[in-house]
């Protein structure tokens, strides 16, 4: 009789390591290196999907194991390594094979770097002796990613990859912190390495002559900050996601306290000072609160804290703070002076400024003329919409979900309509609790992202608020959640339509709307339930707030589908090309 | 150019130290704050260990060309007297071509193709700048002697 081997064929994804029951593991080639160089580096997730080029690596990790999920797309993965670094502060891991595995990261790794995200990514790359004869599955990944990562590496002899990942989790977190990427050859994971070279390349300590970050603040310019501070009658703070990256949120709430400055933020600082907090103004820019644009133009000094003066905060940049003296404090000396003219550079990490600033005592300005001014504003223009008796607004959805959550919540979003609203109605009580695409503006980031948030803070509410048609961009990621029981709360505020395209078309393209509408659209709930979570639709506001409550307090994943309004727009707005005092859709109450 | 920089030459070689390399860029700028945004986002690069700005230092600074020009035995010595002034060296001939190397300023050596070209240019190979800093710098801050300061 032959045994039954039938009755339980199916593979258990979770059994690593119980077939290799006490031996201890001994690393012997390129791939067992690597894994044993993230385990160095205290690596406790990564995020990534297989192919041929790293099953060396899969191999090894298999007998040496590091927690690693399993993603449904390379986008999917990267997102999510962005998501838990954001929250985190530290680096997410991504592994992919070579070829398509590393060009699908490749949106992701842009993401990462405009918005200076820290991530370590490790690609596979085709055999040493083949690159370069457009072997299957070979991509020059080093030629695509050179300008989209802060650095990038080819391993050329097994015995540097622990120098290589040290450095590469260094560059990558720190400075202004961004993606590194190694390309790891096929056939250099398979060589066995020299245990004294190995050892030697693991122990060298972190030499790179053309890498020195400049964290701390020059004495002469934080003199003339101070000076420029104590004469100035309306001065104003711009805190960015600089800030954030710091961990300067106590720094900057004391300083802002102690002389009785106003604050406002970029879209990726929001969080940085209480979203409460009676200083902070809001947030400026394109689609920021009319009283915040009109500190910036009003502003007689102007104290940008790790933020780079994007476009879409500065407007019209001829016309931008016309009135202000700037001082620009940046860790990167290519961010002073790129887009607007600073009178005080400070080239330092925000914390260490901030530290210097408040070191010294100094003469507060008096401040409470300028406070009266834009508290008044703030009074007469706040966000607005207009009810509607048939139909959610996206707003008045947001509104609900900030007040179940009481702002606690870690919140991702994609790019679009909904993007802003959330930055405008969900005010952050907390640092690193907001996710979104800054930068890039990329769809298809929320979801994801929600999902690494949700693994870097298991205990946590994690809410991905995303438009209709960019969670359908990574939507095949919903089998996570069950795989993982992460119980991320997918908000779609649905408008059948790509909200912000169709928002412009109505406004710049007198209501052309080419391609902007999808009138048809998946049933959310059914697809929800295809991957075994519980989805709801909300259809009016009636029933709103008791689905939300109910969907967003339980211990499970959810999908809530929340049709609302289609032609709503953001409003107020900075159109294109114009200064941050030429709102449109401004209302005074 | 991902940051819309115009590169005009770009020259490379190895340095006295192993392992780092020096290059040489010329590069065409509207205004200072481009200048300061160019050499801010190279110093920026891992691999960079230092960015100089030697345009307004004392330099030498050398491009070496070699241009192949027609030039049959009837009229090849007057060829040659004409250029004699730059110096040129004839690295190769053929029946009806001559090829002269010429170094030194990239004026002469527009000057020089300018001079050559009606004999009619059959090649240009020109190698782009590469140039070295003066040891004795002109002293910015050497006392004034002028009385009429």
């Amino acid at each position: 009789m032959t045994a039954n081997v039938s009755a339980s064929e199916k593979l258990d994804a979770n059994a690593i390591s119980q077939s290799q029951p006490e031996k201890k593991f001994k690393p012997k080639n390129g791939a067992d290196l690597l894994i044993q160089a993230l385990h160095d580096q205290d690596v406790e997730i990564v995020f990534g999907y297989p192919g041929g080029a790293v099953l060396h690596l899969y191999d090894a990790m298999y007998k040496n194991p590091i927690r690693h999920i399993l993603t449904r797309h390379e986008q999917g993965a990267i997102h999510a390594a962005e998501g838990y670094a954001r929250v985190l502060n530290k680096p997410g891991v991504v592994i992919a094979t070579s070829g398509p595995g590393a060009t699908n990261l490749v949106t992701g790794i842009t993401d990462a770097m405009i918005d200076s995200i820290p991530l370590v990514i490790f690609t596979g790359q085709v055999a040493t002796s083949v690159i370069g004869s457009d072997a299957f599955q070979e991509a020059d990944v080093i030629g695509i990613t050179t300008p989209i990562t802060k650095h990038n590496y080819q391993v050329q002899d097994v015995n540097d990859i622990p120098r290589i990942v040290k450095e590469a989790f260094h560059i990558a977190n720190s400075g202004r912190k961004g993606p590194v990427l190694i390309d790891f050859p096929k056939n250099i994971s398979a060589d066995v390495f020299d245990e004294a070279l190995a050892e030697a390349s693991r122990e060298k300590e972190i030499y790179l002559p053309g890498y020195q970050p400049n964290s701390k603040p020059n004495y002469l310019q934080i003199q003339k900050a101070i000076q420029a501070i104590s004469e100035s009658k309306k001065p104003l703070v711009l805190a960015g996601a600089g800030v954030l990256f710091a961990d300067a949120r106590e720094e900057l709430t004391a300083f802002v306290e102690k002389y009785k400055i106003p604050v406002v933020n970029t879209l990726l600082g929001l969080g940085s000072i209480h979203g409460n907090h009676e200083l902070n103004y809001g947030m400026a820019g394109m689609h920021g609160a009319v009283v915040a644009n009109d500190a910036i133009q009003n502003a007689d000094l102007l104290i940008n804290i790790g933020a780079r003066f994007d476009d879409r905060l500065t407007g019209d940049t001829k016309l931008f703070a016309p009135n202000a003296t700037i001082i620009h404090i940046d860790i990167d000396p290519a961010e002073i002076g790129k887009n607007i003219p600073t009178d005080v550079p400070i080239v330092a990490d925000a914390k260490e400024a901030l530290i210097a600033i408040l070191k010294k005592d100094f003469q507060a300005p008096d401040t409470n003329a300028w406070i009266d001014y834009l508290n008044e504003k703030q009074t007469n223009y706040p966000y607005w919409y207009v009810e509607d008796e048939r139909e959610i607004l996206p707003q008045q959805a947001i509104q609900l979900i900030h007040s179940i959550t009481n702002g606690d919540a870690i919140v991702t979003t994609d790019v679009g309509q909904h993007q802003m609203w959330v930055a405008q109605y969900y005010r952050q009580n907390h640092g690193h609790r907001w996710v979104t695409s800054g930068g890039l503006g990329t769809m298809g980031f929320g979801f994801p992202a929600a999902i690494g948030a949700q693994f870097a803070k298991p205990d946590k509410k994690v809410i991905a608020i995303c438009g209709d048609a960019g969670f359908q961009m990574t939507a095949q990621e919903l089998a996570l959640l069950k795989e993982f029981h992460l119980p991320v709360k997918i908000v779609i505020l649905n408008n059948f339509a790509l909200g912000m395209v169709r928002q412009w078309q109505q406004t710049f393209y007198e209501g052309r709307y080419s391609q902007s509408l999808m009138p048809v659209q998946p049933d959310f709930v059914k697809l929800a339930d295809a991957y075994g979570i519980k989805g709801y639709q909300i259809d009016t506001l009636d029933e709103a707030s008791a689905i939300f409550e109910e969907a967003l307090n339980s211990d499970e994943p959810v999908l809530i589908d929340c049709r609302v309004k289609q032609v709503e727009n953001v409003y107020p707005m900075v159109p294109p090309g114009k200064a941050l005092h030429e709102m449109i859709g401004v209302k005074k109450f | 150019m991902k940051r819309q920089f115009n590169i005009e030459s770009i020259t490379v070689g190895h340095t006295e130290q192993l392992n780092i390399s020096k290059m040489t860029f010329v590069v065409n700028v509207e205004d200072e704050v481009k200048l300061e945004q160019l050499i801010k986002q190279l110093s920026k690069q891992i691999d960079v260990l230092k960015v100089n700005d030697i345009t307004e230092k004392s330099i030498v600074l050398r491009e070496l060309a070699l241009i192949k020009v027609v030039s049959p035995g009837n009229i090849r010595l007057e060829m040659n007297a004409i250029v004699e002034p730059f110096r040129p060296q004839i690295i190769d001939t053929s029946k009806n071509v001559v090829t002269y190397q010429v170094v030194g300023h990239p004026d002469k050596i527009d000057a020089f193709i300018e001079l050559i070209r009606p004999y009619g240019i059959k090649e240009l190979t020109r190698t782009g700048i590469t140039a070295s800093v003066r040891e004795t710098q002109p002293s910015d801050s050497a006392p004034q002697l002028s009385i009429l300061k």
